[in-house]
């Protein structure tokens, strides 16, 4: 708990008023994104695949060090992928241990 | 021509048998010539809870692989004219479910009766999409809770793509919310979501709000639809959801609290429970 929620829960009166409000937010964000899904392919596993793949036919890339995160919001929604390049040390270094 | 109604959720366990049960029994009390079809292949419970079990013969397996005629497998109940049963298998599994025995049957039934009532299991798999395929009208059972407001959309998204409505491009299966369990103390309480924003989120027409009510279990046990029981506020409840179903316009009662008359209130009246 931060500093600014003691002040918060302290002005307001009934903080288990917070589950049913959370509870219609989610869904309302979920569910404007999967009725777009409904009507569409989920692409997005593609989307991964290909782009993964680009980067591949430039650097190697070890295909465990991907991370993909998706923040479906209301009104933006962000998919960041994060791909792990060896670094020159360890291009540099083990140029015979090649994988 | 009969219209087909189908009561389903996605979700499992929110009140679809307890629904079905109780709204066949009243239409049928309202003089609707009504049959109820339990679709619930393999976990057959509709006849329980509307108390025939021991009068299982056959069923809508054996009617669609032709080893029994339809007749033989509609029970009849015996305390409510116009009402008829058609239990599901115990033996087999939902493959022996098939879209043209399903039609069969239903054409059938559609000369005898008004309306015939479609009990869905759970889920979005082949035994839920017969029960809504030849759906005119659906009743959509939500708990105000996230996964079965989610999945209610999830079925909403089925009705409009895989029924034989949809498929045919006719006009669209007539939906129905009916929001199931509400605990008006716990909404109040700011626990559980609130009927207007279970209306708002699903964005279809209101049929009827019931109330979390005992009278339910104690209703199961007997095998009376609960509808029967008019002291019980889950029987009223859905007495007036058949009354709306029907066109007549009744407020929608039990969203509050029920409140035990406090001492200003027993002294100078108020509204009455
Ligand atoms: N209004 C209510 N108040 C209290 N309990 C209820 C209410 N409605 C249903 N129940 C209880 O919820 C449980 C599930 O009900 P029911 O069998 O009707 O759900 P269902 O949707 O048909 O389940 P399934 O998906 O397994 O077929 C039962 O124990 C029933 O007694
Ligand atoms: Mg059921």
């Amino acid at each position: 708990m931060s500093w600014l929620d003691f002040f918060r829960s302290t002005r307001k009166p009934e903080p288990a008023a917070a589950s049913a409000s959370a509870a219609k937010e989610r869904l309302q964000i979920v569910l404007a994104h999967e009725r777009i899904g409904r009507t569409r392919e989920d692409f997005l596993p593609r989307l991964q695949q290909e782009l993964v793949a680009v980067v591949a036919r430039y650097v190697a890339i070890d295909p465990g060090k991907v991370n993909v995160n998706l923040d479906r919001g209301g009104d933006l929604s962000t998919l960041a992928i994060e791909i792990e390049l060896p670094g020159p040390k360890a291009a540099v270094r083990t140029p015979a241990a090649a994988r | 021509m009969a219209q087909v109604i189908v009561v389903t959720s996605g979700k499992g366990g929110v009140g679809k048998t307890t629904t079905s049960a109780a709204l066949a029994t009243g239409l049928a009390q309202r003089g609707k010539k009504t049959v109820v079809i339990d679709f619930d292949v393999g976990l057959r419970n509709l006849d329980l809870i509307m108390g025939v079990e021991r009068r299982v013969v056959f069923d809508i397996v054996n009617v669609i692989q032709g080893e029994a005629r339809l007749s033989q497998a509609l029970i009849r109940d015996k305390r409510v004219e116009n009402l008829s049963i058609l239990p599901a298998s115990q033996t087999r599994d939902k493959d022996a479910l098939t879209k043209e025995g399903v039609a069969e049957i239903i054409e059938e039934l559609g000369k005898d009766f008004d309306y015939i009532l479609c009990d869905s299991p759970a889920g979005i798999e082949k035994g839920a999409l017969l029960a809504l395929y030849f759906a005119d009208q659906a009743i959509i059972v939500t708990n105000p809770e996230v996964s079965s407001v989610r999945d209610s959309d999830r079925i909403l998204g089925v009705l409009q793509s895989k029924s034989k409505r949809a498929e045919e491009k006719r006009e669209k299966v007539k939906e129905h919310l009916l929001v199931t369990r509400y605990d008006a103390g716990r909404v109040e309480r700011g626990e559980m979501l609130k009927l207007e924003d279970v209306r708002e989120i699903l964005a279809i027409p209101l049929l009827g709000v019931i109330p979390e009510s005992e009278s339910v279990l104690k209703a199961s046990n007997t095998g009376t639809p609960v509808i029967m029981d008019a002291e019980s506020v889950a029987g009223q409840a859905y007495k007036d959801a058949v009354g709306r179903f029907l066109g007549d316009e009744l407020p929608h009662r039990f969203l509050d609290p029920e409140k035990k008359p406090g001492i200003l209130k027993r002294l100078f009246g108020g509204r009455a429970a």
